[in-house]
């Protein structure tokens, strides 16, 4: 028996009542047939008058009623028993969260958690009712048969011990042979589906009708290797046939004869005849029953293997409500994040301060860490080493949801439910009005709901299944904006394939929504990234570029003032390198030798580099090979620069030649990095600042260092 | 069926009957052996009888063995010659289906029902039947009015209770699949939508809701519990109530001890056979639903129609000419959800669907009025984002699709004037989604060149630059296995060297870098449009490094060509591909 099932049961107190009156009714019922048999042989010896048969008439309907009971009660049993695993396993999905769901197969779990769980019903409403009625009936039929005749009774005694031992026997020799040839017939037995899957492929090489035959002929190794393993398989089943039949015979023929004799009366010949085969049905049943219900066992096994998988507790919640107000600032310091099973940290070692109301562009390569950043702050994973800050108060110290309820979330593939669209788009805020939805969703420029059927009433289907991607991100877009208290704003490629036109509505959302808030943006598209103050680079889990850009809309002046203080200065003894502003650089050296918009280029990049002269380049320069003593020595100055040249600035072509130019860099060993003021954030950049001497003077250590040490990642 | 087979079947059925047979002479020889014995007749009298309870003892167990020997192999030969004609089916090329590879996996499933309805349904109440004849015909030697109740008995137990329970079975099964569709909606939205729960605060919620669609299933199911409680219970009354009939009539008519305890055994022993066929009534609702299922995919309608005279294939050199071709994929059914009993949430967003998804959403075409131009060595590239029609491109050169109107010609011939498989022969390669089969690596790329010899398979894995995991792994590792042992990497080069071994005249290259990471997908990239230099390919991506090689470049939006060139014409004008190129200059490292 299952020993976490049982567990279970004992845990449950309905499903334990349950059980109980299913066993009860079944060996009962199981009882009754003594009865039943009592009766019949009397009745038909003549002892008993025919007025017996209504005694025999109510039994059956006793036993009829039991046999309802037992069945009600081994559905609500099974129900019960599956309800609760359910309940459990949906508690732990919630638990896992979706920072280790990930370790398990989804789909899997879904399944599972569903039809998975279908598979105990055999072994709740028929295995377990079997054990208790076989537990107890053969020993009553024996006690009976030991009452009315000793030597029957010894013959039954002795045979009944047969069933099981043989069935252990030829058991395991079964198992032996299909052991033996349980790869072939998995192989053998999984053909058909691997083909069909593959079907398009053989199609596409003209081998699909070539592939019919094949089939066939391995249908036939299947057959006979499946029957090679029946052959033996159903020998149990005609081991145990043979021993309840032949012992029937055995007892049988020799009242028989003593009957002939003269020794024994019909009444009880007719009793034993009666009663033997009921010893052996119970046994043989639960044999029955017991291979019926190995797809429960499989079921069980996977749902505990879930529930009892390994991992770490959820983190201990904090208790401290996070703190209210404006937009925050938020700190990791020296963050490492290690998934369970994986060698590579996700994250490693990543110090980054973003201030109040920036807005910081992610990018990098996937799997770089981006996502992986996201989560630290939406509390998803926790970092293995190191902190994060949230205003100075630790994340981990936070009410974990009150610190959600500051954030608006958008992930890269957002799940929309199977209700209305206002509900989806109201997920944040249940309390919010039909107005304030509809405002969301104009401000999110979702104005394609107002042509679905039924407006904000239209159910979406499972997953979003009638919406076009670009729509389904749009109503994420709108579940954001319907918190208008988020005080945080978190985006994972929120445009990741979207075509143009949708690509522009999001942007256009974001871009609003992004207006007075913290926001970390996941990005890769050119758009995207326009929108941020700030983009970090990631790669291997590691920040290896920081650049703050000159934005095109300007900062309203109060937020200015805030802003222009880089976050950590202000607190003495912090080392975190900072940002310093990148100058714009015109340069041919795009990797293919073509810079998109060249022909705008050139004027907007000697205002670049002018408007850099002044600011923290010129300090990078003196402070020569540590450009974050720079920033720190004058940041204001730098940041300074880059809001007051703001307006008319950052298109993307230039933003592109930007980043070409630093790709092309970090390809070329930093050749080209005369002005490129690319903040080294890794540790090991002022570590060695000799790689820093710019071929001119300027700083120069930016891309180089980032590419030293790419190379040196690599090699 | 053939007719082999439907002699095996009889056999089958001849045995279960014997089992049956066996077991109703056993009770019956020993009730008369013992009532008669009672009566003190000399021994002899009773010398058949006993020798008939062994006879009967021993060959029950013994025929039930050649039953279900025999029963198997019908069964299991019956289900390889469904799954034959389901795969001959479905070799034509097909409107894609819903539901993807677990709709698959379901048919292969479906076809065990074949073998569910012959071993658990038909075989079983066909030896029932005979048996339930023979104890009819032992009670009509003994006493006609007890045979007529018997009859009747019998009848209830084996034909009404089963076919009742049938009924409910379907009609619960049909109540109780919404609701097991809720439950597996709501778990896959804890699962899957568990980031947006979690970031909104909405997980109990959400939580709650699962838990409330798991009480709605359980107590339909606790209902639905009665249908099996009541053909308990039934079987159970109906058994008795005939035996019970049985003896008062026998009495009533003064058969004799003899005769009451034979007629009375036997009705009882009879129904041991009947009664699990109301069980067996439960399980026809799932099995006609299956073969319902399959009857329907072998019916379905083939995408294109093959021509009745193909015209000859066409030699190489090959030029390709499309012509203002639209394709429209044709609307599905939206009336009738398929059911999936909750097993998978549509996914829109897989992206072998994609294509077909946007079109429908959109009711336009998914290729607009495109004409494309492939000559001989010329290599063209068609990008565009998801949805644009790339892929069905592909699978209209391809013969899977039927277009609306529009022609392709090769070397002057209208493809739909050829046999599909010799237009797949001339215009094929690496398709969406390549499947590795669970085979060894060199059966795997062989299905694409049969006779090729190894250094021809070596040249092959060679130019995909697959050698070095090839020398690795070994010639004849074992593959698939759920794709554990191959990377995604690994897999499309793997295509690719199956698309070179198969050599065809004009290749066709279907996002071979989809799903891998950057580098990975540079790499290869950059090795296919080496290899395929002076070929006449038609590549679909969604990455433009190295596209500077290539003669043409259509971008494809919303199934119309919205710009087309050199890749230093496209980039030197605003649109969609400087648009794609921008980002992807800026997201390589």
């Amino acid at each position: 028996m299952h020993k976490d099932l049982l567990r279970l049961m004992r845990a449950e107190r309905s499903v334990r009542r349950h059980l109980a009156v299913t066993m009860a009714a079944a060996v009962l019922a199981g009882l009754l047939v003594l009865v039943q048999a009592e009766l019949l042989a009397g009745v038909l010896s003549g002892r008993f008058a025919v007025a017996a048969l209504a005694g025999l008439a109510a039994v059956v309907c006793l036993r009829a009623a039991l046999a309802w009971t037992q069945g009600v009660f081994a559905g609500r049993t099974a129900t019960g028993v599956k309800s609760a695993l359910r309940h459990r396993l949906l508690g732990r999905l919630r638990e896992l969260g979706p920072g280790r769901l990930t370790e398990h197969r989804s789909g899997e779990l879904v399944t599972l958690t569903g039809r998975g769980l279908d598979g105990l019903d055999a072994y709740l409403t028929g295995y377990l009712p079997s054990i208790a009625v076989a537990a107890v009936v053969p020993v009553a039929v024996l006690v009976r048969l030991f009452a009315a005749d000793l030597a029957s009774a010894v013959i039954v005694l002795v045979t009944l011990p047969l069933i099981p031992v043989f069935g252990a026997l030829v058991g395991m020799t079964t198992k032996a042979v299909t052991e033996r040839q349980y790869r072939a017939l998995s192989r053998l037995g999984g053909h058909f589906l691997d083909v069909v899957r593959g079907l398009p492929t053989l199609r596409a090489f003209g081998r699909a009708r070539y592939q019919a035959g094949v089939i066939q002929q391995v249908a036939d190794a299947h057959r006979s290797a499946t029957m090679k393993t029946l052959r033996v398989a159903f020998l149990s089943s005609l081991v145990l046939e043979l021993c309840a039949s032949l012992s029937l015979a055995l007892v049988a023929v020799p009242i028989g004869l003593r009957l002939l004799g003269g020794s024994l009366d019909l009444t009880t010949a007719l009793l034993v005849l009666l009663l033997a085969p009921e010893a052996y049905l119970p046994l043989r049943a639960m044999g029955t029953r017991f291979h019926a219900s190995m797809e429960g066992v499989a079921a069980a096994d996977a749902a505990f293997a879930v529930l009892d998988s390994a991992g770490e507790p959820p983190a201990s919640e904090g208790r401290r409500a996070a703190p209210s107000g404006g937009a925050p600032e938020i700190r990791l310091e020296n963050v490492t994040v290690r998934y369970p099973g994986r060698d590579v940290a996700a994250l490693e070692d990543v110090t980054l301060t973003i201030g109040p109301r920036e807005r910081v562009a992610l990018v990098g390569e996937s799997g770089g860490g981006k996502s992986t950043l996201l989560h630290l702050l939406l509390g998803f994973v926790q970092p293995s080493q190191g902190r994060i800050l949230v205003d100075g108060v630790e994340l981990r110290d936070l009410d974990v949801a009150s610190w959600r309820a500051r954030l608006a979330f958008v992930a890269q593939r957002p799940h929309l439910f199977a209700t209305s669209v206002a509900d989806n788009i109201r997920l944040g805020a249940p309390s919010a009005s039909l107005d304030e939805v509809r405002r969301a969703a104009a401000a999110a420029h979702a104005d394609f709901v107002a042509a679905l059927p039924q407006g904000f009433d239209t159910v979406v289907g499972e997953r979003g299944a009638n919406l076009s991607a670009g729509q389904r991100q749009r109503i994420a877009l709108a579940r954001a904006f319907c918190r208008p208290g988020a005080s945080v704003l978190l985006l994972d490629e929120p445009t990741a394939r979207l075509d143009g036109r949708s690509e522009a509505a999001v942007v256009a959302g974001t871009a609003e929504l992004a207006r007075d808030r913290t926001a970390v943006i996941v990005a890769h598209r050119p758009a995207m990234i326009d929108l941020a103050d700030r983009v970090v680079r990631l790669h291997e889990g590691r920040v290896i570029s920081d650049t703050t850009r000159a934005t095109r809309s300007p900062a309203p002046p109060d937020a200015l003032g805030a802003d222009a203080v880089p976050a950590g200065t202000g607190i003495p003894g912090d080392t975190v390198p900072s940002r310093v502003s990148t100058a714009d650089v015109p340069t041919g050296n795009v990797p293919t030798g073509n810079v998109p918009t060249a022909d705008a280029q050139p004027g907007h990049a000697q205002l670049g580099a002018a408007g850099l002269d002044g600011g923290g380049v010129q300090a990078a320069a003196r402070s020569g090979a540590d450009p974050s003593v720079a920033a720190q020595e004058d940041p204001s100055e730098g940041h300074s620069t880059g809001a007051g040249e703001a307006p008319g600035r950052g298109t993307v072509a230039e933003d592109v030649a930007e980043h070409a130019k630093a790709a092309d860099e970090t390809k070329a060993g930093g050749g080209a990095a005369e002005a490129e003021a690319t903040t080294p954030v890794d540790d090991r950049a002022p570590s060695r600042p000799g790689t820093g001497t710019g071929t001119d003077g300027q700083a120069g250590t930016g891309g180089r260092v980032a590419a030293g040490r790419r190379e040196g990642g690599e090699g | 069926m053939t007719r082999a087979m439907g002699k095996r079947l009889v056999w089958a059925v001849l045995a279960g009957a014997a089992a049956d047979l066996a077991g109703l002479g056993l009770i019956a020889a020993a009730a008369w052996l013992i009532t008669r014995a009672a009566e003190q007749p000399p021994l002899a009298a009773l010398s058949v009888a006993i020798v008939a309870t062994r006879a009967f003892a021993t060959s029950k167990g013994v025929f039930r063995y050649i039953e279900r020997l025999t029963g198997h192999d019908v069964a299991l030969r019956a289900q390889a010659g469904t799954r034959e004609d389901l795969y001959r089916a479905l070799i034509p090329p097909q409107q894609p289906r819903h539901g993807g590879a677990d709709l698959l996996s379901r048919m292969v499933d479906d076809t065990e029902a074949v073998q569910d309805l012959l071993v658990r349904c038909l075989l079983p109440a066909a030896a029932a039947a005979i048996a339930g004849l023979a104890a009819v015909v032992i009670g009509l030697t003994i006493l006609p009015v007890a045979a007529l109740v018997l009859v009747a008995g019998l009848a209830l137990a084996g034909v009404l209770l089963p076919a009742g329970t049938a009924a409910a079975a379907r009609r619960w099964s049909a109540r109780i699949a919404p609701a097991r569709a809720a439950l597996a909606g709501r778990v896959a939205d804890l699962v899957h939508g568990s980031a947006d729960l979690a970031a909104y605060g909405a997980d109990d919620e959400a939580l709650r809701k699962a838990t409330a669609a798991d009480e709605a299933l359980a107590a339909l199911e606790r209902r639905q519990a009665r249908v099996h409680a009541a053909a308990l219970a039934g079987g159970t009354l109906v058994q008795g109530s005939t035996v019970a009939a049985v003896v008062l009539l026998a009495q009533g008519a003064g058969v004799g001890s003899v005769g009451t305890a034979v007629l009375a055994l036997t009705a009882l022993v009879s129904f041991e056979p009947v009664l699990p066929l109301a069980a067996a009534g439960e399980r026809m609702a799932g099995i006609t639903a299956a073969l319902r299922r399959l009857r329907e995919v072998r019916s379905a309608a083939a995408a294109v129609t093959e021509p009745a005279a193909p015209a000859p294939k066409p030699e190489s050199p090959l030029t390709i000419e499309i012509d203002d071709l639209v394709v429209r994929h044709t609307p599905r059914n939206e009336a009738t959800p398929p059911q999936h009993n909750g097993r998978t949430a549509p996914d829109a967003a897989s992206p072998s669907d994609d294509d077909a998804a946007a079109s429908r959403r959109h009711g336009r075409p998914a290729l607009d009025g495109v004409s494309l131009r492939l000559t001989p060595g010329k290599r063209v590239a068609i990008v565009g984002p998801s949805g644009a029609g790339k892929s069905t491109l592909l699978a209209a050169l391809m013969r899977l699709v039927e277009p609306e109107s529009g022609h392709v010609r090769v070397n002057g011939v209208d493809i739909r004037d050829l046999a599909g498989d010799d237009v797949r022969a001339l215009m094929t390669g690496l398709t969406q989604d390549p499947y590795i089969f669970r085979t060894t690596l060199r059966d795997n790329l062989r299905l694409a060149g049969p006779e090729a010899g190894d250094e021809t398979l070596r040249r092959a894995v060679r130019d995909a630059r697959l050698d070095g995991w090839v020398e690795r792994v070994g010639w004849d590792a074992e593959l698939g296995e759920d794709g554990r042992t191959v990377s995604g990497g690994q897999l499309q080069r793997l295509a690719l060297a199956r698309a070179l071994l198969y050599d065809p005249p004009v290749l066709l290259l279907d996002e071979p870098a989809e799903a891998l990471d950057e580098e990975t997908a540079d790499r290869l990239m950059s090795d296919l449009l080496d290899v395929t230099r002076d070929r006449t390919t038609l590549l679909v991506t969604h990455r433009l490094k190295g596209l500077e090689t290539v003669d043409e470049i259509v971008v494809l939006e919303e199934g119309r060509v919205i710009q087309r060139g050199r890749h230093d014409e496209l980039v030197a004008v605003s649109g969609y591909y400087r648009d794609l190129w921008e980002s992807e200059v800026l997201t390589r490292k």
